[in-house]
């Protein structure tokens, strides 16, 4: 009784309606798909190349220094900011969106800087910035390091009791 | 139609987490030991595929490369960074070479645990491509160990293989320990309800969906799950004319979530098989207050009107009846309008032109959209996973395009730091080449000078030759002694002779010092030649870092133009195939809108006719009922006149 009063209420179905148009088909997605499969195949051969054309002609190795944040596991207060100086010049700052934050808790490590530098001795110098309600408290930490023959690769690790540099 | 709706909300098997929008959970554990690895990491991390896919390619390249791979820093990670790769190709829709980077894992070298989840992957792959079979071959090969995260999702994935394979015996024995495990709670149990059903098991199946909706939790998804059970639960349960019953179950679903437009419907529906029709209207008054888009909505401006005609209050029926009628003429010419907009080719501009970036959160923006003709029916299309699927390959292409075009740019720019470099180190080098070549061949002088040094110490230090240890000075006395003995020994002088007597003497104090001072002289020898090594170790390192020098001074502008121009024909060649994907892939995206909004179109047309129909009979109930009235109030009066 219910039922035959609801057909007679809304008596026309969808099935009615789907005639008269044009479908896409499920073979259309997948064919397309593919091809977009393909063609990101291609586009990150070619990112991966002009990767290594990069570094070659922009950063050889026997000046390339590349510096990198990390946090250790547990930090409890991550950067808001961040603020590279090399050699007194300032070449790099960042402020860290929540996304970033998050990847670097869970172990990801963001390569800050990349630049050249001459062989020898180099000062580095980072300055934190920690939101603290409307504030910002800012804390300096300095290291040096030997720039050689081959890539400087300086790594900065963030935890509770501050921050340490490794050279690699 | 309730069968239909019921077929429609409860055959799909539930899918957990397959959102591939979703960032790359943390797959690796431990120290970080190669900064590189890192980076891909801390790109995925954040959804950046593209860019953790690119490092990664890189490194594994350069890794590949090496003689000595174990000295590399990604030597620790190889087999995580390979498993990652085909993780974030998956993630990035790149399914084909996710399988293909996934089996060369499995088949590689690798701990039990880092081939299980490999497996699972796999299997996962094939499972969301509708490959059942190939899925149930690949879970089939997971057996043993498995990362701990997994545990739970392995079993889950598993459980949904067989039942696409229609083994449902074996899917509910997986589902059963594990509904309430973290990270399947709700999901698993909805999936197990399904296999009841499928299996046969009906009464088994609605006490496991009275069980999901229950559930206690503050996730929203396990929620969006727990909404939908009462939902499907309801449906069937009205279907088999259990209408109260029904009701209690429609009910429980939250006025907030996705599913509660199509409860509150069905609540309504449910009320009205009762014969309640007052009732009927509480849930359905609700709905129709809400955005008249969605479909329930639009269904529900004619169940008001009929519950009220149901009630005898035909003229408010008529009423109502009359604006639906011009909210569905509102609606039709906004249909109409959208339809139009997206066949301008406004719909695509108005989605990538909000640079919606495929985070997590892309269907929320989306869903924020301003209200325009393009968006107007958005948030219902996207519902369907293949037009959302389009729409991220169609966000990809364009990204692509955008990638490529600055690309070229700074392909361009290289080429001029390159002229640039040329037309500064040229004039310079042959100079610089001249006075290379005259250092060069110093410092060779210089260094046999010192390895004949070293190799005639050594010499000594076997056989002990004090002569050679002796001093200028030494030397040329000696040799001014020896030349008047000579002389001496020309004139005829004998060896008793005094003068010979005193050369004897001369040349005896001299050894003396010589063969007394031995010692002394190879240990000061072995000194001055560690000294002449410092020197020489200097020497060496100015050496090679002036070839070094010279030689970037080269290779800075050297070598490039190939690589360049290679690289220009490359992205050229691509950027026609991304233009005429992105416009297929666009094309395919405004037909799925517009056959959604045809068929919208055609449903409101049909409750335009239907409402005109009822609004005509809701007069002819109304007229007729006053009528009625007016005769009843007229006997009454004769009646009264009578008495």
């Amino acid at each position: 009784m219910f039922t035959r009063s609801i057909i007679l209420l809304f008596s026309l179905l969808l099935a009615k309606n789907l005639l008269a148009v044009e479908m896409v088909t499920k073979e259309q997605i997948k064919g397309l798909d593919e091809q977009v499969q393909d063609i990101k195949k291609e586009v990150i051969a070619i990112s991966g190349d002009l990767n290594q054309l990069e570094e070659k002609l922009l950063y050889p190795s026997n000046t390339q220094v590349s510096i990198f944040i990390s946090l250790e596991k547990n930090t409890s207060t991550p950067p808001s900011a961040v603020k590279i100086d090399l050699d007194n010049v300032n070449v790099s700052h960042h402020i860290y969106s929540y996304k970033e934050v998050e990847a670097l808790k869970i172990g990801g490590v963001q390569r800050i800087y990349t630049g050249n530098v001459k062989t020898g001795k180099h000062q580095l110098q980072v300055s934190f910035i920690n939101k603290q309600g409307n504030k910002g408290k800012e804390n300096t930490f300095s290291h040096q390091f030997e720039k050689g023959a081959k890539p400087k690769l300086v790594e900065i690790k963030v935890s509770n009791s501050g921050i340490s540099f490794k050279n690699w | 139609m309730h069968r239909q709706l019921i077929r429609l909300i409860i055959f799909p098997v539930i899918l957990l987490n397959i959102s591939s929008a979703h960032a790359a959970e943390k797959t690796h554990q431990g120290e970080v030991e190669d900064l590189f690895f890192g980076e891909a990491l801390y790109h995925a991390y954040q959804s950046e595929y593209f860019n953790a896919i690119s490092r990664l390619d890189t490194e594994l390249m350069q890794y590949y490369d090496l003689d000595e791979q174990n000295l590399s820093s990604l030597y620790h990670h190889i087999g995580d960074a390979e498993f990652s790769v085909g993780d974030y190709e998956l993630y990035y829709r790149m399914h084909n070479r996710a399988s293909r980077a996934i089996k060369a894992v499995i088949e590689g070298n690798v701990e039990e645990v880092v081939r299980n989840a490999a497996g699972y992957r796999l299997a996962k792959i094939y499972y969301q491509k509708n490959q059942p079979l190939n899925a149930f071959h690949a879970i089939e090969k997971v057996k043993g160990e498995l990362p701990h995260k997994l545990r739970y999702e392995e079993a889950f994935l598993r459980a949904q293989i067989f039942m696409v394979n229609g083994k449902f015996t074996d899917a509910i024995n997986l589902l059963k320990p594990i509904e309430n495990s973290e990270g399947v709670k709700g999901f698993a149990g909805y999936n197990l309800a399904v296999a009841l059903f499928q299996s046969g098991k009906e009464q088994q199946g609605i006490a496991q969906l009275n069980k999901v909706g229950q559930i206690k939790s503050t996730d929203e998804q396990v929620l969006a799950i727990k909404d939908k059970a009462n939902l499907v639960l309801g449906f069937r349960l009205l279907e088999a004319n259990k209408a109260e019953k029904a009701k209690q179950y429609l009910d429980r679903v939250r006025f907030t979530g996705p599913f509660s437009n199509k409860a509150l419907l069905g609540s309504g529906w449910a009320a009205a098989a009762m014969g309640k029709y007052d009732r009927a209207l509480v849930p359905w008054q609700i709905l129709a207050k809400r955005n008249i888009t969605d479909k329930s909505v639009q269904e529900v401006m004619l169940g008001v009107p009929y519950a009220y005609g149901k009630l005898d209050i035909h003229g408010k029926a008529a009423i109502i009846y009359g604006q639906s009628l011009e909210a569905y003429s509102v609606e039709l010419e906004r249909v109409d309008a959208s339809i139009k907009s997206i066949r301008q080719g406004k719909f695509l501009s108005a989605l990538v032109g909000e640079e919606l970036k495929a985070d997590k959160d892309w269907l929320i923006k989306l869903r924020e959209l301003p209200d325009t003709p393009e968006t107007h029916y958005l948030t219902q299309m996207l519902a369907s996973h293949d037009f959302q699927e389009s729409l991220r390959n169609y966000f990809d292409l364009s990204e692509l395009q955008q990638r490529m075009d600055i690309w070229l740019k700074e392909l361009d720019s290289y080429e001029e730091i390159i002229s640039i470099r040329q037309a500064y180190y040229q004039p310079l080098l042959p100079d610089i080449e001249k006075q290379f070549r005259v250092l060069d061949s110093k410092m060779k002088l210089r260094t046999q000078q010192r390895n004949r040094l070293d190799s005639r110490l050594k010499k000594i230090l076997i056989a002990p030759k004090p002569d050679l240890l002796a001093t200028a000075n030494e030397r040329v006395v000696l040799q001014q002694i020896t030349g008047l003995e000579d002389e001496y020994k020309t004139r005829g002088l004998s060896d008793n002779d005094p003068a010979m007597a005193r050369i004897s003497r001369l040349k005896g104090l001299i050894n003396w010092n010589i063969y007394t001072e031995y010692d002394t002289r190879l240990t000061d020898a072995h000194k001055h030649l560690n000294q002449l090594d410092e020197h020489m170790n200097e020497l060496d390192k100015s050496y090679r870092a002036f070839v070094r020098t010279r030689q970037a001074a080269t290779q800075s502008y050297k070598g490039y133009d190939n690589t360049l121009q290679q690289l220009k024909i490359r992205i050229k060649q691509a950027q026609p195939k991304v233009k005429t994907l992105m416009s297929r892939q666009g094309y395919l995206l405004e037909q799925m809108a517009i056959n959604e909004l045809e068929i919208r179109r055609k449903r409101l047309e049909d409750f335009q006719v239907k409402a005109r129909f009822a609004l005509a009979e809701s007069y002819d109930r109304a007229t007729k009922k006053q009528e009625d009235e007016k005769v009843q109030k007229v006997e009454n009066e004769l009646k009264e006149d009578h008495e």
